[in-house]
């Protein structure tokens, strides 16, 4: 079975293409061209009206002039326009307005913690959403194991993305694989899942103990875990019967 | 019917609640930071409230359907505690916030020194915010807690247009109504108001920038007054335009005086389990 990691990482379906696609995930995909950076400004570009254009002009020279501020201090200019780029951009552009203001303002790792511990949910969205981009090294790990750690939905989608794919340790990536499953989160959403489960004996000892708990209470097997148990190169189990994935929709599919 | 409910904690609520309202017909919410019934001891504490309200309540509202919205302050009986007072500071980090409809509750409990300071530096931080202010009348002392409330709303930088008075009641609404401000009633089962006297009220002052909440919270009361004045409404004869008026145009327009109100509600997302609100999927049949 096929999978999708960096189509279904995107936050809004309607949106095809104002999401950058990081590199990693995108390889998987033959002859398509990640769109870089700047790919996605000028696709904004020509999404926004001429008032929400001129405003992110104007946000992203703020974002890029401003000096990394000490984690206390000062709430600065940019930090209230990553806040605001919903209202001013329109919701279904505020994950794209968001990376490009992270991109352009460079936060360092005190910084990008503190945007992410004081954003709402759309905000700590848009930061794992841009991890992939700022953070070279597993210094921004905890922002993951955080996300993974709430039931937010559009949180833990966002969080088992291409970071998680490069850092996350084998534990803890499992335990996010089986939490997509109990959540509805779909699995296409887990970027590099196939390499990641491949030959994973203990997540494939995980799902088929979920597998036998869900048949004892007489409940259905989500179908997702059987496409995982695939990955992983266990033969598949003989229980019965099987759901439909519940396939999330909106903001974390 | 469709109902807007502008005062409600949903934290201190159930799903069943959600569930109740839902099928009651309220469609949106707003959940005004307030006291949680347990004295906090640090700033940090309520901003955990605070990432709640912006984060996982909104989450939990929209698995019902209905959309939600809240309004962030340090409550005047918390003002109080120097403590508790320190989150004036880190206020405007969250008042720039999507989910955020004004400045609130605001207000007096005791009418001390520390109240009014805290008062007068909300009212100041909603100017500054372009937010309206929701502001709670005291339940001891009420028509001299309004009257120093109004005065120091003459004087703030926030005209009276922008600030709803809430917890109204017969004796404090006329000079709340004069003064130009939004009249919030909040009906409960034994206190504050009730149905039939919340219809007396309005049909003396008719439906004009009024609106009727449940204030529903961890005490004694009921997420469906709104819905219960509704119905009273139409016994007494109003019309299907009044109520929509009363309970949901009128609180659709005082909050969208923010410029951040989204009425469409999410699609209830992914169902969820394990330690989560939508505990066990129901088994398959047979
Ligand atoms: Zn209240």
């Amino acid at each position: 079975m096929t999978h999708h990691p960096t189509h279904s990482a995107h936050p809004h379906g309607n949106d095809a293409g104002l999401t950058t696609t990081p590199v990693r995930g995108r390889a998987e995909s033959p002859g398509a061209v990640p769109p870089a950076i700047a790919t996605l400004h000028a696709r904004l570009d020509a999404a926004l009206s001429g008032d929400a254009r001129a405003w992110l002009d104007q946000a992203l020279a703020e974002a890029a002039g401003h000096q990394d501020e000490a984690p206390e201090g000062p709430l600065s200019l940019w930090e209230v326009r990553f806040a605001e780029a919903g209202r001013r951009c329109g919701p279904e552009y505020a994950d794209a307005v968001r990376l490009l203001l992270l991109q352009a303002a460079g936060p360092g790792p005190a910084t990008l913690s503190r945007i992410y511990a004081q954003g709402t949910a759309a905000e700590r969205r848009a930061v794992l959403h841009a991890l992939p981009h700022l953070v070279t090294g597993p210094a921004a790990l905890p922002l993951v194991e955080d996300a993974l750690r709430t039931n937010d939905t559009r949180l833990v989608a966002a969080a088992v993305g291409p970071y998680a794919a490069e850092h996350l340790d084998a534990h803890n990536w499992r335990h996010a694989v089986l939490k997509c499953l109990f959540t509805g989160v779909s699995v296409d959403t887990v970027a590099g899942l196939a390499e990641r489960a491949r030959a994973d004996t203990e997540l494939a000892r995980m799902l088929a103990d979920y597998a036998n708990e869900r048949t004892a209470a007489g409940r259905p097997v989500p179908e997702d875990l059987h496409r995982v148990l695939c990955l992983t190169g266990r033969p598949a189990l003989s229980t019965t019967p099987s759901a439909p994935s519940t396939a999330p929709t909106g903001e974390e599919s | 019917m469709r109902i807007f409910d502008p005062h409600i904690h949903m934290t201190s609520r159930t799903t069943d609640d959600y569930e109740a309202m839902y099928a009651a017909g309220v469609r949106a919410v707003v959940e005004p930071s307030f006291w949680l019934g347990q004295p906090r001891t640090s700033p940090a504490s309520f901003i955990d409230y605070f990432d709640s309200l912006l984060g996982w309540e909104p989450f939990r509202a929209a698995q019902y359907g209905i959309a939600h919205h809240c309004t962030l302050a340090l409550n005047p009986k918390e003002a109080n505690d120097p403590r508790c007072s320190p989150v004036l500071d880190v206020l405007p980090r969250y008042l720039v916030k999507d989910n955020v409809v004004a400045v609130g509750e605001i207000g007096y409990d005791s009418m001390t020194p520390a109240e009014d300071t805290a008062l007068a530096a909300q009212l100041q931080l909603a100017a500054d915010h372009g937010l309206p202010a929701l502001v709670h009348t005291p339940h001891r002392d009420k028509l001299a807690g309004l009257r120093r409330t109004l005065d120091l709303v003459r004087e703030s930088a926030l005209p009276p247009e922008r600030v709803l008075i809430d917890h109204l009641n017969e004796t404090t609404v006329r000079e709340a109504k004069d003064a130009g401000c939004w009249l919030g009633f909040s009906v409960y089962p034994d206190t504050k108001m009730d149905e039939e006297r919340m219809v007396a009220v309005l049909e003396q002052y008719g439906p004009e920038k009024v609106l009727v909440n449940s204030a529903a919270d961890w005490g004694r009361s009921d997420p469906l007054k709104t819905r219960k004045v509704g119905d009273a409404l139409v016994k007494a004869g109003f019309g299907e335009d009044y109520v929509d008026q009363v309970l949901w145009r009128n609180p659709v327009a005082f909050y969208g005086l923010s410029g951040r109100l989204t009425l469409d509600v999410p699609q209830p997302d992914a169902t969820h389990e394990g330690n989560s609100i939508l505990r066990g999927t129901p088994k398959t049949e047979a």
